[in-house]
């Protein structure tokens, strides 16, 4: 293949990915491979050896893998706003990201399980909102990239009355409301 | 010496004596009636206590007349002091058939009845006269005016305060029927009659919760859900638009509670700091802040009747418990500081009118029931004990509650009785939550 053809599929490819992400969830547009995974697509044969870290399908895989990490919701034991261990990863994952894409805004989303006070249930989802919202502050993502706000019980992830319910309810979800086309991963 | 004086007795004023003790015995039930002055309505109606009198309501020919009859029977077995003889749309109605409304104590006396209420409907209403059936004579009568407009919201509120007045003439006590309870469905508050009748939508777009009345019977306020966090909001259920408090435009602002004088609301405002209650002067002027979390919550305030306390959740603990506090925010003192049931999990308090108990919900089993408090001698009575059920609401006679249950399967509106035990259901269609009782609506509206 030569130059010629390998700038109209790179700009084809490109333009085809800024309209992926325009989409909230949606995967990229073939010809780039599962979103989820880091691996640069590979050209076209004849495969061309040219750097391949540049090419529009692969920011955009790069860019959907940062949101589907700054998006990933973090969850919480009973009645508490405890951070984990796997929260405190999920939470370094987007402190990285974050830090690399400075227009980039987050709402977190606090929920708890249906269980106990609904009025009650409202403070708590808020102190689980605060909870990460501090984490991210504190690891020097700017406070004024980051609103709070609490569901309390009224938005279930599932429903059910039983722990496999009620764990996928006490939650933080995290929701990108300004930025999303500037998001970068995180520096390497 | 004695016996001298006895035998000039027995001679003499043997006839006198005993023409004495049978006036005596006849004047008894007068005097006894003359002692009781403190209950000037409760004319010539007197009760073993405890026990609940026997009252028919009477048929009640005219315009109307069924439902008039209808309304106040059921207002009276639902104020659960009273036993309605041949409660109407019930079998037992069977044994008034036949029965007019005109007088008759053999047969009302017959039929175990202690009292009976005549209505008859007028040009501008409806009169009423409460017989006392053992006495056989009328001890109270009165003539109630109605609005125009027959089977109406507005003409059943108003038959609602006739059964609430013959309520306290027959026991002492006023009904509770002439009140309404506001409501969260679906995320949308609503407001019911307090017999189930009338469910209205009151709130407008936007996730809506928390109701709660000021005192004037009208004026309501809740929190709404928007884009940047929660508002708390005061209506007008008359109509009109909704007004949003303005130190509540960001953050979590919730469970909002007027005092009694209607003149301040208090509501819980979280921060990324934690939650804390706030006061503010509906007249205007900036929020004071009532409650140093520290990062804690504290949220669902109620003020006591005199408002000078007020009744809240915080998870200051380490878990939810209820605690009181003067309304500046001084004198700060756990409510339920004992450890019963699995888990320490106590909120959603309510001050009963009579300011002698507060009821709340806590967890047990990992259930949660409703319990009440004496503020006399901390004594704690568990009143539920089937499904969940939560945020009681107290009525204005400090006897009854409306409640959240899931005993049905889906949450639903019950209202209890303290004091029996009785239970009935106020809400079917969809689920109800987060109730509020209003004050008696007499004087219109």
């Amino acid at each position: 293949m030569n130059a010629r053809s390998l700038y109209a599929f790179s700009s084809i490819a490109a333009v085809l990915a800024l309209g992926a992400c325009h989409k909230k969830v949606a995967p990229a547009p073939a010809p780039a491979p599962a979103p989820t995974t880091a691996a640069p697509a590979p050209p076209p044969p004849p495969p061309a050896a040219a750097a391949p870290t540049n090419t529009g399908a692969e920011m955009a895989s790069a860019r959907d893998a940062a949101r589907a990490s700054l998006t990933a919701p973090i969850y919480f034991d009973l009645d508490s706003d405890a951070l984990s261990d796997a929260d405190r990863a999920s939470l370094d994952a987007k402190v990285g990201i974050l830090n690399a894409s400075p227009g980039v805004k987050i709402r977190v989303a606090g929920h708890t399980d249906e269980r106990g006070s609904d009025e009650y249930n409202l403070a708590l989802g808020q102190r689980r909102a605060a909870a990460a919202k501090r984490y991210l502050t504190q690891h020097g993502v700017p406070d004024a990239s980051i609103d709070v706000i609490s569901y309390g019980e009224e938005h279930p992830a599932m429903d059910g009355h039983d722990e496999a319910a009620w764990s996928k309810n006490r939650r933080d979800e995290f929701e990108i409301t300004a930025g999303a086309d500037a998001l970068k991963p995180a520096a390497q | 010496m004695i016996a001298l004086i006895r035998s000039d007795l027995l001679r003499a004023r043997t006839p006198r004596l005993l023409f004495a003790l049978a006036m005596a015995l006849c004047l008894a039930p007068f005097m006894s009636r003359a002692q009781d002055t403190t209950h000037a309505v409760r004319i010539g109606l007197t009760y073993q206590p405890g026990t609940k009198p026997g009252v028919i309501v009477l048929a009640v020919r005219g315009a109307w007349g069924d439902s008039l009859q209808g309304l106040i029977a059921r207002d009276l077995d639902y104020g659960d002091r009273v036993e309605v003889i041949g409660l109407p749309g019930t079998p037992a109605a069977s044994s008034l058939e036949g029965i007019g409304p005109g007088v008759s104590y053999p047969l009302w006396k017959s039929l175990n009845a202690a009292a009976a209420v005549q209505a008859t409907v007028t040009s501008s209403g409806v009169h009423v006269a409460v017989h006392d059936v053992t006495g056989r004579k009328i001890v109270q009568v009165a003539d109630f005016p109605l609005p125009p407009t027959g089977g109406s919201a507005e003409w059943r509120l108003a038959v609602h305060g006739v059964a609430d007045e013959v309520e306290q003439w027959i026991t002492g006590t006023r009904g509770v029927a002439q009140t309404r309870i506001l409501f969260v469905r679906g995320g949308r508050v609503y407001v019911v009659d307090s017999d189930g009748f009338g469910e209205r939508l009151i709130s407008d777009a936007g996730l809506s919760l928390s109701p709660a009345w000021a005192p004037d019977g009208h004026t309501i306020s809740y929190s709404v859900l928007g884009s940047r966090g929660w508002s708390v909001l005061t209506k007008d259920i008359a109509g009109g638009a909704a007004r949003t408090l303005p130190s509540t435009t960001t953050g979590l602002n919730t469970t909002p509670a007027f005092s009694p004088n209607g003149l301040t609301l208090a509501y819980s405002h979280g921060d990324e700091a934690g939650t804390d209650l706030m006061l503010v002067d509906l007249a205007g002027g900036g929020p004071r802040r009532i409650t140093v979390g520290h990062g804690s919550d504290n949220t669902s305030p109620e003020f006591s009747p005199d408002g000078r306390r007020i009744a809240f959740t915080s998870g200051r603990a380490g878990h939810p418990e209820v605690y009181i506090m003067d309304v500046d925010g001084s004198n700060v003192e756990l409510l339920t500081p004992f450890n019963f049931g699995d888990q320490n999990y106590r909120s959603n308090p309510d001050w009963a009118p009579d300011a002698q108990h507060i009821a709340f919900e806590s967890q047990i089993g990992g259930m949660f029931q409703i319990m009440v408090i004496s503020l006399r001698d901390r004594s704690v009575k568990q009143l539920t004990s089937e499904g969940v059920n939560e945020d009681p609401a107290w009525a204005p006679d400090a006897r009854h509650l409306v409640f959240t249950s899931s005993r049905t399967g889906v949450k639903q509106l019950f209202i209890l009785d303290s004091e029996s035990g009785r239970a009935r259901q106020l809400t079917h269609a969809g689920g109800a939550r987060l109730a509020a009782w209003s004050h008696s609506l007499g004087h219109g509206r």
